[in-house]
């Protein structure tokens, strides 16, 4: 018994940082153990009976399905532009000195320093006022704005980290500036751009706050969608695209990781 | 998360080198991104503080009155609205940094490079999952008859957590502590990754020579690895109060209609009573609150010598 205590005290950091996994990771159970439910409602809270109905028919959910694709298709559109825009900002930001510098790096700033809730009612607000009617477009607009900051944020950190004699070296060996580029810098680049994109597009699949205040009543994401049902009432089909999605999460870092590692392994 | 080293200096080419035109580089670089961000956030604030002011309805339309005494009606009116955004956040803040700082140092210090890159993909799968199911999640495991809810009424600490308001009838539902619980959830990962950073920049050496020096274990982490961290406790709790604060998710699918946030307040005005003076007057509000408290916490953070 001393044994163990003696252990449990040796461990003890070991062992709280366990059990803060456990308490992330534990919905995520949940959710993996009750797509498996037969639920005896409307609600899929309580464990009824084992089934595997939800995952033989994922979209068989009037509405799902679809809330999904406009999910993915706002997401996959809102990464690109706050990709393209993001990274064009950073490498301003990261490589240049110039008059405005700081203000412009406090404007990137303020938007991931700001409640989201604020953010939405605001853009919601001029939307009304000018009359812009909700829907994919505001969706977007809303998107690409918040993502924006974290894009910046990413590729800022990787460019400012490169070496920049590489480039000079580029073009000691008589390299165009554009082949530079291409070359050169973006490779260098590419993780955080990478980063930037990935974390856009976790980023706007998943916003709930600031799209429910600028989506009108018919254009509905998936998020939106799930927070519908949990109103009316929960189809199973919900935690089958959940645990799809934290098993996509995993093997798209797991894969990250392993060719991260393989670049560093051969560079 | 890729690690960052900030020292590393742009190297500036200087002028002379480059043709003029090149000064302007960085500008057009900036231009189509700072100018969304001016059209889609900044104008947007400026509009918000004018229909603040306005008064009028959805059908006559709104004008401009200057009346500032929707601001101060809200206030009045969600008083209690605030207490319990800050207060809930203050709470699931210090809670995120109780669970977060055990996991981060054991990332940083205790696991070996495999198991390290495997509990970082357990933290940081979270994001790329969707939150309002992993909220949902929540209503089973705290559910009446579940077996938290029995561990703890076993354990007496219901009837302790009811005595101090938290929870009421020995249930965990529709209560203060599991919109707590919610939040602190939702926002561990953003307390996890700051706090890992800057542990792991900390050189694993400066432990070995505080153990040298004849420090016990705890005396190394609050005189050397805590202060050293700081920066990431900074910016780790901010990171989960300012979003936390303005949150209405967790207490709105966890809590009582009757204990609400100020984020569940902002949105009924909103999209239910479309009164969108009161909306605006509560939204900034909400950021001047949270401004102060950063400035101030900042202040107190950046000053007070850590020892």
């Amino acid at each position: 018994m001393s044994r163990l205590l003696k252990w449990v005290r040796a461990h003890l950091v070991v062992l709280a940082g366990l059990l803060a996994l456990a308490y992330l990771v534990l919905p995520n159970l949940v959710v993996l153990a009750f797509s498996f439910n037969k639920p005896s409602g409307k609600f899929n809270y309580e464990w009824n009976q084992f089934s595997t109905d939800a995952w033989t028919d994922p979209c068989g959910v009037a509405d799902m399905c679809g809330s999904l694709s406009l999910s993915l298709q706002i997401a996959v559109l809102a990464t690109v532009g706050a990709t393209v825009l993001g990274t064009m900002v950073a490498f301003a930001l990261a490589r240049y000195r110039f008059r405005g510098r700081g203000g412009a790096t406090g404007l990137i700033f303020l938007p991931m320093a700001m409640p989201e809730v604020v953010m939405a009612a605001s853009l919601g607000t001029l939307f009304l006022n000018m009359r812009i009617p909700f829907g994919f477009t505001t969706i977007l607009i809303a998107h690409i704005m918040f993502c924006l900051s974290f894009v910046v944020t990413a590729v800022k950190a990787r460019v400012m980290s490169m070496d920049p004699r590489l480039e000079q070296a580029a073009q000691d060996l008589y390299a165009t500036p554009v082949q530079t580029f291409l070359k050169v810098t973006l490779p260098l680049a590419a993780p955080g751009i990478a980063a930037g994109a990935l974390l856009s597009f976790a980023l706007s699949f998943d916003d709930f706050i600031i799209t429910q205040f600028n989506s009108g009543p018919t254009t509905v994401t998936f998020p939106m969608f799930v927070w519908g049902a949990s109103q009316r009432g929960i189809p199973v089909q919900v935690n089958v695209i959940g645990t799809a999605m934290f098993l996509a999460a995993v093997v798209l870092t797991v894969v990250g990781q392993w060719v991260g590692n393989r670049r560093k392994a051969s560079a | 998360m890729t690690a960052t080293t900030e020292a590393a200096p742009t190297q500036v080419i200087p002028p002379q080198e480059r043709p003029p035109r090149r000064r302007l580089t960085p500008y057009w670089l900036l231009l189509p991104g700072l100018a969304w961000l001016v059209v889609f956030f900044v104008v947007p604030m400026v509009y918000q503080a004018s229909t603040s002011l306005q008064t009028g309805s959805l059908e006559q339309g709104f004008q401009l009155t200057w009346h500032f005494s929707t601001y101060w009606d809200a206030l009045s009116e969600y008083k209690w609205h605030f207490v319990r955004s800050f207060g809930f956040s203050a709470v699931a803040t210090l809670l995120c940094l109780a669970i977060g700082y055990p996991l981060a140092y054991t990332i940083a210090f205790k696991a070996s490079k495999r198991w390290r890159n495997v509990i970082l993909i357990l933290v940081i799968a979270p994001f790329f999952t969707s939150f309002l199911i992993r909220t949902l999640a929540w209503k089973t495991i705290l559910s009446d008859s579940g077996p938290v809810v029995e561990t703890l009424n076993a354990l007496h600490l219901l009837s302790l957590t009811d005595a101090l308001g938290l929870t009421t009838g020995q249930r965990l539902l529709a209560t203060p502590l599991a919109v707590i619980c919610g939040l602190t959830y939702n926002f561990l990962p953003f307390m996890i990754l700051p706090l890992y950073t800057s542990l792991e920049r900390i050189d694993p050496r400066l432990h070995e020579a505080a153990g040298d020096l004849y420090a016990r274990p705890f005396t190394t982490f609050r005189k050397v690895t805590f202060p050293i961290s700081l920066p990431g406790v900074v910016a780790g709790t901010l990171l989960t109060f300012i979003p936390a604060s303005g949150d209405y998710i967790n207490a709105q699918l966890l809590g009582s209609p009757s204990e609400q946030m100020i984020g569940n307040a902002i949105q009924k005005q909103f999209l239910n009573v479309l009164d969108y003076p009161t909306a605006a007057a509560l939204s900034f509000i909400l950021m001047a609150l949270i401004l102060g408290m950063v400035t101030v916490y900042m202040r107190k953070a950046g000053t007070e010598e850590l020892v």
